[in-house]
């Protein structure tokens, strides 16, 4: 693993809505691998490999991860300086409280919650604030409308990294590791580094609508039912790569989910067949753009998601990669 | 500014519910039709209008505001010649004890009357009944009459006139007829420097709808959204929190909703045109809402947009608040950054553009 | 064509949400003789085409009615057991004592078994219990059913069609069911007599999570009106007077934001001249149908919406009176053979 990139990777700057740092970072990462690449109206980075001339049955493929992180916007400066916010993306307060939020310039800020007459009840947003060191309004250095991500730095333990945002700045390792060890040129492959999927799935709906490919898969991370007390989910951590059946936004195509099953086991890799309850990524939108576009999903299983300790294991990561190349390779 | 005011007036008195948004398109046509070059309307409703530009700048610009209003529809009738209705559009049942309305094209009057307090249980004198309990009155006897009069899917809206009173005017549907006044600004403005297409659009308060169906017909490459969005500037237990907006300090800018995320490039022009005019503007606080913006972003191949708006008092309620001063504002913050947008505004860094 | 024996091929097919194929089948092989081309698309939408008498360029109108049904999914296995999860909106008050099919490497019956009150809490009598505490038993031994089940396969509710008194039908699926044998009726009935206008019959896919095939066909045909099919509520026991419609009084047509007004007034129009019952249906905002989908398709499509009386909704047991079925079926029918060359939706207020 290239542990240097994913750290680049996971630490970049790219709440929703305000990726261009982790897509200049990305850029940089693509270039020597993509035949050309743009930006699309809403900020995302399409890298394109063409097919080679003549190849027989050359379908468009998207392949999608998404560069948004969750994050925090600025709602309220109050009078004595402590900062009151807003989600971007699903962030959940008993997740952030005695994290840190570091903001766009640099600054960063304790998350904290206010006194609870019912200290039982489970904390929301609004009972929380950051702390910016500031005394008063005036001195504010942030104001409304300002944002943040979560503090959560990279550690590779054995067979296991942790970080924040590894949903899904893994699903962007995956796909550049995959264009850096693409050889075949039997398909025309459109890399799609996707915006704003935490909170609207815009990104992805409006370039697949660019795109207009004949297929399209996501790879994304998904939960695992291996934690103490986990609802029921047949994904665990470090049994491979899963491949999705339906999520709470979505059914797979079954030509695509076979073709994935198909990839798999051509490849020797392990794999896990995935339903998740809750959550969904960017094939649900995908999947509806135009006249409809057979859509799948390779996913990371990921123990603690919208935690600032997201953790994977690096087999995963690797067979996913090992998968999607040989995936690209097939006749689809 | 009295022009801006008498338009607010004349849209804010017009009845436009979502899906019957007719009477509001006659009231649009007549202030904006010279001043267009091509004005039709789309199959859900949406009143476009084309307005083309010195084309010194390449850009097709989508200015929208949404017609209708938050309302009611009549779904039944009793034995008793009264009306069961439900709401279209988000209308809490706590405003509807002791409401006026007008109900249907002919506008009859009509009310909604809750039991005697008399011959009320005190326990229920603190809960607003819901409306399924509740009927409107407009004085029919039979059931066959009251089905005559209003047949079922008769729009029902507040009974309202619009008046000024100081600074400030008072009025119903300023969410968003405050909106369709600066539009109609706007069209009535320019020259401008790009083609600019403003859409008076349907059925924005079930759900964005008209707005997607228009931004895909256009094509734009950035859309602003306008707006009259809720001031919450009350009095309050806690008094050190967000208003929201606040009357009297300007424009509302959109940086986030739960709609859409405006593009920070498109955020900081707005910001920068209003700090050179002298326009004393907010930004609303994020993640409040949705508006039009969340429709049109995300048609097609995606469109930029910013959502900027008038702060209202009490929206979804018979009767809004707003200053005149913020509505002026608004109208100048608008043509003055819409005056400057440029093709590299609109498009993100990073990357070369195929 | 029998309209119960329909019905009944209809309903007891098999075809939950994102797995309509078996279904899919069925419905092709009885629009073939009334139709000139028929096609599946990339999400799985049946379309079927009839060709127009009118001169070319000819406009066209689709007719939507959602083919999948409401079921289960295979999520995971607990021994000899199988845990399952939704495929679309489930009601779980009616699964404890189900019987299913699990559609496997063959298709398995299965229970939904139910822990006998004798050793069950008294508090838990009456609760119904959370997906994780579900189980089907298809009575197999746990290395064997790893073998012919497998995550993701779809169970369907086992449920033949029964003949109720005074005309009445009840079954699984009939949410929607109902409206492609009404569909099925109308190509029929169209077959002798003279349209004009092109008529795309569509059976759509993934209605009941999330109207998506709706979606893709209306982008894919771009008709110029739309009418959809589906079922609404049918007075029952412990119903007040509001939003219910009396079984075997005809079906529904809509009327809200989702509906362009003339769509409205032609669809009376044509249920009125045939002398088709109809009732007006006040739908003040998401219809929850495919029609909510249509209506936004590209540059917008003027919608309209026939529904068809069921009781019991999403239950094994959803209830219908025959007549609202071929009713319905009629009025779809009698609206299009009266759509001319030159009729054009416009706007009151348009020059």
């Amino acid at each position: 693993m290239d542990l240097k990139l994913l750290d680049r990777l996971t630490q970049t700057f790219g709440p929703s809505g305000y990726e261009d740092e982790i897509r200049a970072v990305i850029a940089e990462a693509i270039t020597p691998y993509a035949d050309e690449t743009r930006v699309d109206a809403l900020g995302s980075l399409i890298g394109i490999r063409h097919a080679s001339e003549g190849a027989p049955g050359a379908k468009r493929v998207l392949l999608a991860a998404h560069m948004d992180e969750i994050g925090l916007m600025v709602t309220h400066v109050e009078d004595k300086g402590f900062v009151r916010f807003t989600s971007i993306g699903g962030v959940r307060a008993v997740n952030a409280i005695g994290g840190r939020a570091r903001f766009a310039g640099g600054i960063i800020a304790p998350i904290y919650v206010e006194r609870r007459e019912d200290a039982s009840k489970v904390p929301e947003l609004q009972h929380l604030y950051l702390d910016v060191g500031a005394v008063d309004r005036d001195s504010s250095p942030v104001r409304v409308g300002d944002t943040a991500h979560f503090v959560g730095p990279l550690v590779s333990q054995g067979t296991r990294l942790v970080s924040k945002a590894l949903d899904d700045r893994i699903g962007c390792y995956v796909l550049i590791e995959v264009m850096r060890r693409l050889e075949a040129r039997a398909h025309e492959i459109h890399f799609a580094f996707t915006t704003q999927e935490e909170i609207t799935l815009s990104g992805a709906r409006t370039s697949a609508y660019r795109i207009d490919p004949d297929l399209a898969i996501s790879v994304d991370v998904t939960g695992t039912g291996d934690t103490p007390k986990a609802l029921p989910m047949d994904v665990s951590l470090g049994q491979g790569p899963a491949i999705k059946v339906k999520d709470g936004g979505m059914i797979a195509h079954p030509a695509v989910r076979d073709a994935l099953i198909a990839a798999a086991e051509r490849a020797g890799a392990p794999y896990q067949m995935e339903i998740l309850l809750g959550g969904t990524t960017d094939a649900a939108v995908m999947q509806l753009v135009r006249a409809g576009v057979p859509s799948g999903c390779l996913s990371i299983p990921c123990r603690y998601v919208h935690s600032p300790s997201e953790m994977v294991d690096t087999a995963d990561v690797e067979n996913a990669v090992e998968i999607l190349l040989t995936f690209l390779e097939s006749s689809l | 500014m009295n022009e801006l005011i008498d338009h607010l007036g004349l849209l804010s008195n017009a009845p436009g519910i979502s899906g019957q948004e007719i009477e509001v398109r006659r009231a649009i046509r007549p202030l904006i039709e010279t001043y267009v070059d091509d004005l039709r309307v789309d199959a859900l409703g949406n009143l476009i209008a084309y307005k083309a530009g010195q084309r010194t700048e390449g850009l097709r610009v989508m200015v929208s505001a949404h017609m209708d209003e938050v309302g009611m529809m009549v779904i039944d009738h009793t034995g008793e010649g009264d009306l069961r209705v439900a709401t279209v559009g988000g209308i809490p049942d706590r405003l509807l004890p002791g409401l006026t309305v007008r109900v249907g094209h002919l506008a009859i009057p009509g009310v909604i009357g809750l039991q005697a307090i008399h011959r009320t249980e005190r326990g229920s004198l603190n809960k607003a009944p819901s409306i399924d309990k509740l009927v409107v009155d407009i004085g029919a006897t039979s059931r066959d009459e009251a089905e005559r009069l209003a047949p079922v899917g008769t729009a029902v809206v507040f009974a309202t006139t619009f008046e000024t009173m100081g600074s400030s005017c008072m009025g119903k549907a300023f969410d968003d007829r405050a909106g369709c006044t600066v539009l109609v600004d706007l069209l009535r403005g320019g020259p401008y420097p790009f083609d600019l297409v403003g859409v008076f659009t349907v059925q924005e308060e079930v759900g964005l709808r008209g707005a997607q169906v228009a931004a895909y017909a256009v094509a734009p490459d950035v859309a602003i959204a306008l707006e009259g969005t809720l001031a919450d500037d009350l009095p309050k237990d806690e008094p050190d929190v967000s208003p929201t907006t606040a009357l009297g300090r300007g424009p509302a800018i959109t940086a986030m909703d739960r709609s859409y995320i405006t593009p920070p490039r498109l955020l900081s022009h707005f910001m920068r045109v209003a700090d050179a005019e002298g326009i004393t503007y907010q930004i609303k606080q994020p993640g409040i809402g949705g508006t039009d913006a969340g429709g049109i972003h995300r048609t097609r191949a995606g469109v930029p947009s910013i959502t900027v708006a008038v702060p209202c008092r009490y929206i979804h309620s018979p009767v809004s608040v707003l200053r005149e001063h913020d509505l002026a504002a608004c109208a100048r913050l608008v043509a003055a950054a819409a005056q400057q947008l440029t093709s590299e505004l609109v498009r993100p860094t990073t990357a070369p553009d195929a | 064509m029998e309209t119960f024996e329909l019905l009944r091929s209809l309903s007891e097919a098999s075809g939950p949400a994102g797995y309509e194929g078996a279904v899919s089948r069925q419905i092709e092989a009885l629009w073939r003789p009334f139709v000139d081309d028929l096609r599946v698309d990339a999400m799985g939408n049946l379309i079927a085409r009839r060709q127009g008498t009118g001169p070319a360029p000819r406009r066209s109108l689709m007719a939507a009615a959602h083919m999948d049904e409401i079921g289960l999914i295979i999520t995971g296995f607990e021994g000899e057991f199988l845990r399952c999860h939704q495929l679309g909106g489930v009601d779980r008050r009616v699964l404890l004592g189900l019987q299913v099919w699990v559609h496997g490497r063959h298709r398995l019956p299965g229970v939904i078994g139910s822990r006998p009150p004798h050793i069950l809490p008294a508090a838990q009598r009456q609760s119904i219990p959370p997906w994780e505490e579900l189980f089907i038993d298809v009575g197999l031994d746990a290395d064997v059913l790893r073998d012919q089940v497998r995550v993701g396969d779809p169970v369907t509710l086992q449920q033949p069609l029964l003949a109720l008194k005074n005309g009445r039908a009840a079954g699984k699926a009939l949410d929607n069911r109902t409206s492609v044998a009404a569909l099925t009726l109308a190509l029929e009935a169209l077959q002798h007599r003279e349209h004009t206008w092109d008529f795309y019959a569509v059976a759509t896919v993934q209605e009941e999570v999330g109207i998506k095939g709706a979606i893709t066909s209306a982008y894919s045909l771009a008709p110029d009106l739309a009418i959809a099919l589906d079922v609404t509520f049918a007075k029952q026991n412990g119903d007040g007077e509001a939003g219910v419609f009396e079984l075997g009084k005809g079906p529904t047509i809509g009327v809200g934001p989702n509906f362009h007004p003339q769509m409205v007034e032609r669809m009376r129009e044509a249920a009125m001249t045939e002398e088709i019952p109809f009732i007006i249906e006040p739908l003040p905002g998401s219809s929850g149908t495919d029609a909510w989908g249509i209506q936004l398709s590209r540059e917008g499509i003027p919608s309209g919406l026939i529904s068809i009386p069921v009781r019991y909704m999403h239950q094994p047991v959803e209830t219908v009176a025959i007549r609202d079925v071929e009713r319905a079926g009629r009025l779809l029918a009698s609206f299009a053979v009266r759509l001319t060359p030159e009729f054009a939706i416009r706007w009151e207020d348009e020059a």
